[in-house]
């Protein structure tokens, strides 16, 4: 399972703890997670990426094994450690506003 | 016993104030959707009880969200604006053409006469609305074409921010965009008119009476009588007697005609109320006085009601959506401050008390008239 870590304003939306486990079929990519995740929890779809582009809202930032995944391309792979669920995939709300 | 049920969206949630005819004491509950800006909570004069709320984020954009028991609970609809077809676009800033991008949802009209059909008013300006209880929306894109290419965002965006359905004729509507203007359709939203003839902007605009481009700030009428529109523009008070055709200024003795709401009167059309503000360079009441003023001639001659209102040292601002009446027989009149007061009154305006005095910022009010 992939362990995803959601901030806190979309984990009150989804009605979900601080981690929540998907099951990815395939290939794991960020965008499969992001299918995933939005498919388990309707409610966050528009939420982490826009509904007609798909492109990555703005302030929300995707971290996984203390690397920054927010600028690759939607299909780059994931590292294994998420695939066999030993690290989570953290989607983060950028600090912002000063 | 009657009551009302006062619907408050402000920057970080919404607040819900009940109370019973007298509108002595109150019940508040929130805030919904705590830390989530909510432009608008609105409900349905078919179904009380039916809600819907625009709640949304710089972090995790647009989600509208209803309620079926009055605001106990809620569930997330659909929250998917495309606009129709290629978007196009409209003026920058900089005089260029600018793609439209959607933002967020400023306001949610419910149809008069069925719970599951709702306009939204959306930035980058738009009409949307949903004919399924909020599950799907689709855009009403015959209003972009009236003129859309020379829109252009007034300082707080380009938000379509007042929608009023003529409840005499559901093929009526009118909308107001900032800064782009008032428009009507007549045929339930195939095609629209800008209804700006009269509205002068001397100060904001090249052609001071162009047929676009006007920064109008909210649009009110009463429900007997919907040719009759009230205006408040940036500057301006304006009326029109014949459906937004041709506007006149009813400014008369304010003490400044720029401002932000309007409302009329439930019992008195010729009964209006604006909250006056000093100037577009310094958003709050003049003399540090917060003052609604309100007409019982249907403008140019105006009367402030102070009584209850702080008098001295008041420097908030009062929203465009953030002032509504209820239509008990003693006409309530509501308004929500920048500083997180919801002043009310139960004497049309005669009196204020504030219901609460701390919430976060006010972005919207809006009053229930509950059997």
């Amino acid at each position: 399972m992939i362990r995803v870590v959601l901030p806190h304003h979309l984990r009150t939306l989804a009605q979900v703890d601080r981690e929540v486990a998907l099951s990815v079929a395939g290939a794991v990519t960020l965008v499969a997670v992001l299918d995933a995740l939005e498919a388990q929890y309707p409610v966050l779809r528009g939420t982490i990426r826009d509904q007609v582009t798909k492109e990555r809202r703005p302030f929300i930032r995707f971290f996984a094994c203390g690397q920054d995944w927010s600028h690759e391309p939607p299909h780059t792979l994931l590292p294994d450690a998420v695939v066999t669920g030993a690290e989570p995939f953290r989607v983060v709300g950028a600090m912002a506003g000063g | 016993m009657s009551g009302v049920r006062v619907l408050v969206g402000t920057r970080k949630g919404a607040f819900i104030l009940t109370s019973d005819e007298n509108r002595q004491k109150w019940d508040i509950s929130g805030p919904h959707f705590a830390g989530w800006e909510i432009y608008h909570v609105n409900g349905s004069s078919a179904d009380p009880n039916r809600l819907y709320a625009s709640q949304s984020s710089g972090w995790f954009g647009q989600l509208i969200q209803r309620s079926d028991d009055g605001g106990k609970t809620w569930e997330p609809v659909g929250n998917a604006f495309a606009y129709e077809g290629t978007p196009g676009t409209h003026q920058w800033y900089d005089g260029t053409q600018h793609p439209w991008e959607f933002k967020r949802v400023w306001l949610l009209q419910p149809s008069h006469t069925d719970p599951d059909v709702v306009y939204a008013g959306v930035e980058d300006a738009a009409l949307f609305r949903t004919q399924d209880g909020g599950q799907t929306w689709q855009e009403l894109p015959a209003l972009r074409t009236a003129k859309g290419h020379l829109w252009q965002p007034g300082a707080g965006g380009m938000c379509l921010h007042t929608i009023l359905l003529d409840p005499t004729n559901p093929d009526r509507l009118f909308i107001a965009i900032s800064a782009a203007g008032a428009f009507r359709s007549d045929d339930g939203g195939a095609s629209w008119l800008p209804i700006n003839k009269g509205l002068v902007s001397p100060y904001e605009l090249p052609d001071a009476d162009a047929d676009v481009g006007h920064c109008v700030h909210g649009l009110a009428m009463h429900p007997s009588r919907p040719e009759v529109l009230f205006m408040q523009k940036h500057w301006d008070v304006m009326r029109s007697d014949n459906a937004g055709d041709l506007w006149h200024e009813i400014s008369g003795n304010l003490p400044t005609d720029f401002g932000f709401p309007i409302a009329v009167h439930a019992h008195e059309p010729e009964t209006i109320y604006v909250v006056p503000i000093k100037s577009d360079s310094e958003h709050y009441p003049p003399d540090g006085k917060l003052r609604v003023y309100h007409s019982r001639t249907g403008g140019d001659e105006w009367e402030a009601l102070t009584n209850g209102l702080p008098q001295s040292d008041c420097y908030v601002n009062v929203l465009r959506s953030a002032l509504a009446v209820d239509s008990l027989d003693s006409c309530g009149i509501y308004f929500g401050t920048t500083g997180g007061q919801v002043y009310a009154s139960a004497d049309s305006g005669d009196s204020w008390t504030a219901i609460v005095r701390d919430l976060p910022p006010v972005l919207s009010v809006e009053v229930q008239t509950l059997p």
